[in-house]
Formats: C-alpha cells, structure tokens, sequence
C-alpha cells in the first residue's frame, strides 16, 4: 500500500489553506466544568490529522460537537465541500439563519447548527466511537448497509416503492451490497460477512466500524481512539487502511489517539489539547519537539498513554534521561473509557 | 489485510468474555455418582420447599362449620403435590439442566450464538405446514369436529385476530424496540372509526371503512409518536400505557359521539362483494345455491381475518429486508450509532408506531364488524398487556413466535375454561374456571424462566452474502425499556 508522503516542516500546511473542517472558537461546558475551551483548528483536506492530549483533556468533546451530538456553548464549527477556505460564503451563511450554503462548486455547512443526523447525511461527516457503538445483533452486512440508509430509502421511494416490488430498489441495493462488500474485503471481513457484529474479536471491531463509517461516504472522517485495544500487529494493519482510505478515496481523517508510533508515522498535522485548551498545532517534527507537549504528557497520570514506549522515546528524546522519565510515569494511574 | 488468528494473539474484548463465560459456570457435576447425589439433594430441597409452602394451602382446608371454622386435612393431595415436584424436579436435574452442559446457570450462557441453517430449516417447514393448515381450518374443523364446529371456528378467529395484533405490535415492540404498552388504543381507534363512520354513513361499509380506520389509527400513531419519542425507556412504557388509557376514559364519557358504557351497537356485517349472509333470497346462500346456515358467515369472517393477518405478515416481512425495517433493527441495537449514519431516529420511529398502529387499526375495524357491537369495555390495559405478552413469550421480532404464543395463550385460557377433570384431582370443590388466570399466570412465568428472551428468540438476518446464520439472542439487545 501506498506511503505517505511526510511534510516537510513548514513547508505545505494545507490545513491553512484548504481546510475541510475549521473548529473557530469552540468553548463547551457542562455546568460549571469547562471541558473545551475557545479552541480553534483547522483540518486539512486529504490530511490525516490527529488530536492528542491526555485523558479528560476535551478530546471526545470536540468530536461530540464536530458531530452534532452536543452542541456548543459558544462558537462556529464549517465545513466545506469543494477546495477553498470560502471565506465570503461562510459569512454569508453565518449571517443568516440557514444551515448550509451552496455555490458553484461546493457548500459550507455550519455544523453547530445541524443536527447529529444531518451532518452525517448532508455535511458528510461520519464518526466512529470511543466505546465501540455496532449493531451487535445484526451481521456486518446488514451493519454496513444499514450505513447507507438514506440512499436506499430513497431508491425504495421512501419504503412504499419498496413494498409494491417496483424495480430500481433492487438495483440500488445490489450497489449498496457491492459497496459493502468492497469494504469488507479492505478490513478483511469479508470471510464473516453473515456473522453478528457482536460475535467479531475486539480488533475487527474497531475495523467494521470504520467500514461501517466508511459506507456512508463521508468527506471527513472522525475517528475516536481506532488503534485502543489493538495489538501492534492490527495497530499496523490499521495504519495502512487509514492510508488506503486518505489516498484512495480522498477522504479527510481526523483522529483521537493515543498510540504516539500511530500518530508520528501518519499524520501530517497534529493539534494537541490539555484541560480543554489547545497548546500545539503543527506537524509531526514541531509537535514532538514542543516543550509544552512533552509537559503536559509527563504531568498526565494516565496507564493508556504512558504505557507507550514511542513516548517514552519521545520524551526521552527531549529530557534527556530515559531513566528519570521511566521513573515519573511509575506514579500513573489509571482511568476509565468515556464515550 | 485478513488476519489469521496465530497462538500468541490472546483474544480480546467481547471474544475473551464469551470465552470466560463458557469456562464459568461449573454447576452440577456433569457424571458420575456425584451428579446423581446432586440432583437428589436438589430434589429434596424442592420438594421440601413445595411441602412447606404448600402446607397451608394443600394440606389444611377451613370450611364454614356451626360454631365457628372447622379443619379439614386433606394429606393425600399435599403428599402427591409433594410428590410431583420431587419427580418433576429430579427428572429435570438428571435429563434437562445436564442436556444443557452442566447446571441451571449455563443454560442461558453457553447457547450457541451462530447457527448455520442451509436450506429448509425447521421453522420454515413449521410456518408453511401451519400456514396449509390455516387455509383449511374451518373445513377441517368441520369435518372432524361437527359438534363444536361453531366455537372452534370462533376460536380460531379470535386466535387469528391476536395474531395479527402480535405481528402489528410486533413492529413496535420487537423490531423497533420501543415498549408501547398502549397498543390497545389502535385497536380501538380502528373498531371506534369503523363502527362510527358505518352508523353515521349508510354507504360506508366494512371494506371501505378498513382502509379508512387503518388510515386513522395510523394518524393517531403519529399524533401519539410526536410527543412521546422524545422519550426513552421506561418513559415511553408509561407514557403509552397512559395513551392508551386516555383513549378509553375519553371513548368512555363522550357519551354524545361513542355511546360512552352502552357502545355502539348494529355494526353492519360484511358482505363478499354485497352479497349478504343472511336468510332471503339474495342472500350468500340462496345465491350459490347452497342450504342456509350460520356457519357460512364464520367460515366468512374467518378468512377475512386469515387474508388480512397474512398481509400483515407478507408486510412486515418485506418490510424488515428494506431499509426502514433495518434502520428499525439498528435503532433498537444502538440508537446513537443510528444517528452517527445519518438516520432521522424520529421520523424511523414514527414509521414504525404508524405502522403498527395501523395494522391495530385494521384488527380493531375486524373487530367490530366481527362483533357486532363495541363498548370501551373492550380496550382495556389487559387488553394491550395480552398483546404484549403474546409478543414477548413469542420472542421479541419472532414473526413465527408470535403465532405459537397466540394459539398458546389465547387457545390456553380458552383451554383452560373446561379443565373438568382438574376436580377429580383436587377435589370436588375445586373450580377449574376460577383459577384460569392463575394457571394462566404460571405458566407463562414457567415459559420465561424457561425461555427468558421468549420461544423463538434467535434472529434471522435480513440479508445474507453467502451463508444464512440464525443470530443468537445473547448478541441481539430489545430496545427500549425492557
Ligand atoms: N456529557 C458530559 N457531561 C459532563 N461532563 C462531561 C461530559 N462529556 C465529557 N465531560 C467531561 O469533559 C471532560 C473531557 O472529556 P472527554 O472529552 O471525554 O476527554 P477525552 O476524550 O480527551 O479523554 C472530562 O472532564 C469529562 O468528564
Ligand atoms: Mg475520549
């Protein structure tokens, strides 16, 4: 499979100048905790771009709000369909109360006022989750069919066409079932494409998911902690599809991880947040060498992120001994999974 | 990418639990003498517990004497109760709970979670041999039992129209997972829309009012939907038990529109294509040449039920294999997954209440042309709460299920009616009748204990690619507020 082609420092930023998603400003707050707070970033379009910060830090936050599943207390999340940053037509649509906005050769969506569904359906963000979220008790056929809902219901004409066997929801679902198909055969499923979700080991799992993701065509898609619970082997095995997705399809990623090996070698743009602020953006070179960063790993009590030995690397890298590192992340504990 | 499973991957998340699972759970030893001892002990204990309970019940008797209370002991019956739950118990211990790989608590737990079934499996051949029958049943019924020919058939009806109400709840309940415990309330809107629109309308009759009071309980499904989806669990349970009490309070005092208590009466009949089944020269008979007689018009409203139950069925089936019914599916295993894919949980919700409530409508609209006449006494929570239970003994999503629970569960309080020779075993005193719901109620509690996720509990998938796999009922979730 194909290689990325890492960015030079400084060089290419495409996220500055053809964002697919721009988080502007973003506060969210329960009560009175403030779980992310004014972040902004930019994810480029055909970037693999990952969010990192220790457990607790707003990660799976963000996601909800890019998402639709809670809305923000304050600020402006677009999305663009079409290269550009837009910048007249996003005002534009800011300006009035619509939710998305058309012209010649693309759309901006302002996802903060859609609803979870539509930004799936019309905005084209699809997501994964933190805990594994399958239809346990159907096959992964039907899980990856049940993806591309809203094109079939509109070729069973909204269901009636379908009852009265008119043609031409036979045919759309024969594509449906191809597509499916394609992405079993990618996440190597295939051979148990009429098993419940339910039944699958752990890693494949997390592979159905992002098929299943993948199945509704997104533009943008949001991956929470996909390499949690791996083994290296199908750690590796996941890179290499999140390569194949970004280059073959075209289709932008943005990650939650935690795995510093996965982050480094496939990003192109990396942002890290802690307590809700964000206090990196960059690439891969100017990421691993921010003081900052390396502070906010070291201060975090976390098993998950401290068991990596790539961060130790890091880290290392930057204090200078690994055996004074090793010594400090002794005291880790260790923390439940949110959503 | 395909991944060969290699001896140093151990297996992980929901594999290593089910792996866990099937080494757990040791329960009685599986051989040897000790097994035997086992299930003894186990026996005694039972039936100790049953001589204990039962004591009071069973083995002392007051009667109303002069002077006061007199005691009667009646030994035998409590010694031969004593007795059977030894036996049952025992027999139970050496040749089911072991069948089942060890003792009572891996009976739920080391089911098979995939079963491969090529070609016909036992269900199928089951459905259509039932299905044969049906087509034939009142002939049959005819011919082998002339002398009751007129309560069976009605039987059969009344078995035929919980049928329908099941696979219409069905929808609700099993595939959309959403606890509608107001089912009854379609069933009314249906029977209330028929027969008022056919007193107050002289042309309106039972085939143009069926479509119609479809209409409306779907109507009123939607009007329900709106507000009370919002709802999860067991909020939605009691917002619709409350639904559907409303429904019959207000049926009940509308006195000017419903008739209120008294109902409405002279319902007119259905006719085949206007033709009548009465006495008289145009009548059914006359016009086929055929003699005169009452049973005509059951065999009649028995098909009527039989077509309208079978197209509730084919529906549904084809239902479930379009989106709609997968996005029902989906939203019953994992709603927020749902609206991550794009679909408006909402208006699916809503497709599956208006649904459902209109096949309630189209039974209720039976309902009422079968009677004759209606009264809100018909539509009451036990009502929903049979259909329900029709539903969750079936097993939930089980078209299949749904059949069986019904000819138990309607078939057996019938049953249960003239249970006579019950009083030669306990006694002349004993009033079988009395007791119906009681035994009625054991034994649905022993089919659940027995069968937690109800008769039929595996799931057929909607679409296969090369396999068909029946889905165990460990991996399938039941929604909302179960
Ligand atoms: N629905 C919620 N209600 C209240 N607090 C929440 C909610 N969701 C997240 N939080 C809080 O927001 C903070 C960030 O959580 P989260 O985004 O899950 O972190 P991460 O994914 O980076 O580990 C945590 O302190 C968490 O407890
Ligand atoms: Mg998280």
């Amino acid at each position: 499979m194909a290689q990325t082609t890492s960015v030079e420092s400084g060089a290419h930023r495409r996220w500055e100048n053809d964002p697919v998603l721009s988080v502007e400003r973003l506060t969210m707050r329960f009560g009175g905790l403030v779980a992310v707070n004014d972040l902004s970033f930019d994810v480029g379009r055909g970037d693999i771009t990952a969010l990192i910060g220790p457990n607790g830090a707003g990660k799976t936050t963000v996601f909800n709000c890019v998402t639709g599943f809670y809305k923000p207390t304050e600020g402006r999340i677009v999305m663009r369909h079409g290269a550009g940053r837009k910048n007249d037509l996003v005002e534009e649509l800011t300006a009035s109360s619509a939710q998305h906005k058309s012209d010649g050769d693309g759309a901006v969506f302002l996802l903060e006022r859609m609803a979870d569904f539509t930004i799936s359906h019309r905005a084209r963000v699809a997501r994964t989750f933190q805990n594994i979220r399958l239809f346990s008790g159907m096959t992964v056929l039907e899980n990856l069919l049940v993806a591309q809902h809203n094109k079939l219901m509109v070729a069973s004409g909204y269901t009636i066409g379908g009852v009265l066997m008119l043609p031409g929801y036979r045919k759309a679902r024969g594509e449906a079932v191809d597509r499916a198909v394609y992405w079993m055969e990618r996440t190597g499923l295939i051979d148990r494409a009429d098993d419940p979700a339910g039944d699958l080991p752990y890693g494949a799992q997390r592979r159905l998911e992002i098929a299943r993701a993948m199945c509704t065509g997104p533009h943008l898609l949001c991956l929470d902690e996909p390499a949690a619970g791996l083994n290296p082997r199908e750690s590796a095995e996941l890179n290499e599809l999140l390569q194949f997705i970004r280059n073959e399809h075209g289709t932008s990623i943005l990650l939650i991880e935690h795995d510093m090996g996965v982050v480094m070698e496939i990003s192109d743009h990396i942002i890290v947040l802690d307590y809700g602020e964000k206090i990196a953006d960059g690439d891969a070179d100017q990421v691993k060498t921010d003081p900052k960063v390396i502070a906010a790993y070291l201060g975090v009590e976390d098993e998950e992120v401290l068991e990596q030995a790539e961060v130790l690397e890091v880290v290392a890298e930057a204090v200078g001994s690994k055996e004074e590192v090793a010594r400090k992340i002794q005291r880790g504990g260790g923390e439940g999974g949110k959503q | 990418m395909a991944q060969t499973p290699t001896s140093t991957m151990s297996p992980e998340g929901a594999q290593a639990k089910a792996e866990k699972r099937a080494e757990a759970a040791p329960g009685l030893p599986r051989t040897g003498p000790g097994r035997l001892q086992e299930a003894l002990r186990d026996a005694v204990m039972t039936a100790a517990l049953a001589g204990v309970l039962g004591f009071f019940f069973l083995a002392l008797r007051t009667d109303i004497a002069p002077g006061g209370l007199a005691i009667t002991t009646r030994w035998g019956l409590w010694f031969s109760a004593i007795a059977i739950v030894f036996a049952g118990r025992l027999a139970l211990n050496l040749f089911w709970f072991d069948k089942r790989g060890g003792g009572r608590a891996a009976v739920k737990t080391t089911a098979k979670t995939t079963v491969v079934s090529e070609g016909l499996d036992f269900m199928t051949i089951a459905g259509w041999v039932m299905f044969a029958v049906a087509v034939v049943l009142p002939f049959l019924i005819m011919w082998l039992l002339p002398g009751q020919q007129r309560q069976l058939i009605d039987l059969s009806i009344l078995i035929l129209t919980y049928v329908m109400l099941g696979w219409g709840l069905n929808i609700v309940v099993g595939l959309a997972g959403l606890l509608d415990l107001g089912y009854v309330a379609f069933y009314a809107v249906g029977a209330y829309s028929f027969a008022l629109l056919s007193t107050h309308f002289e042309f309106i009759g039972f085939w143009v009012a069926l479509p119609l009071a479809g209409l409306l309980a779907a109507i009123w499904g939607v009007i329900l939907g709106f507000p009370v989806l919002r709802l999860r669990g067991d909020y939605l349970a009691i917002v619709t038990l409350a639904f559907g009490e409303i429904i019959r309070v207000v049926l009940l005092n509308w006195y000017q529109f419903t008739g209120g208590p008294d109902g409405i009466s002279r319902i007119p009949k259905p006719t085949l294509f206007g033709l009548e089944f009465a006495r008289g020269d145009d009548g059914f008979a006359a016009f086929f040449g055929l003699e005169y007689s009452t049973i005509h018009r059951f065999i009649f409203i028995y098909y009527i039920i039989f077509v309208l139950a079978i197209v509730t069925h084919l529906v549904t089936v084809r239902l479930r294999r379009l989106p709609v019914g997968r996005a029902w599916e989906a939203m019953r295993e994992d709603e927020i997954a749902c609206r991550s894919l794009g679909i408006n949980t909402t208006n699916t919700k809503l497709t599956a209440f208006a649904i459902g409530a209109m096949f309630g409508g189209f039974a209720g609209s039976f309902f009422a042309t079968r009677q004759g006449f209606i009264s809100p006494e018909s539509f009451t929570f036990l009502e929903s709460a049979i259909i329900l239970a029709i539903v969750v003994l079936g097993g939930l999503g089980s078209q299949f299920g749904v059949v069986i629970a019904s000819i138990v569960m309607i078939g057996g309080i019938e049953l249960l009616r003239n249970l006579g020779f019950l009083q030669q075993i306990f006694g002349e005193g004993f009033d079988p009748v009395r007791f119906r719901m009681l035994f009625f109620g054991m034994a649905m509690v022993a089919i659940m204990v027995w069968k937690p996720r109800g008769l039929i509990s595996t799931r057929e998938p909607s679409v296969v690619l090369k396999h068909r796999k029946k889905i165990g009922a460990d991996m399938v979730s039941q929604g909302e507020g179960h």
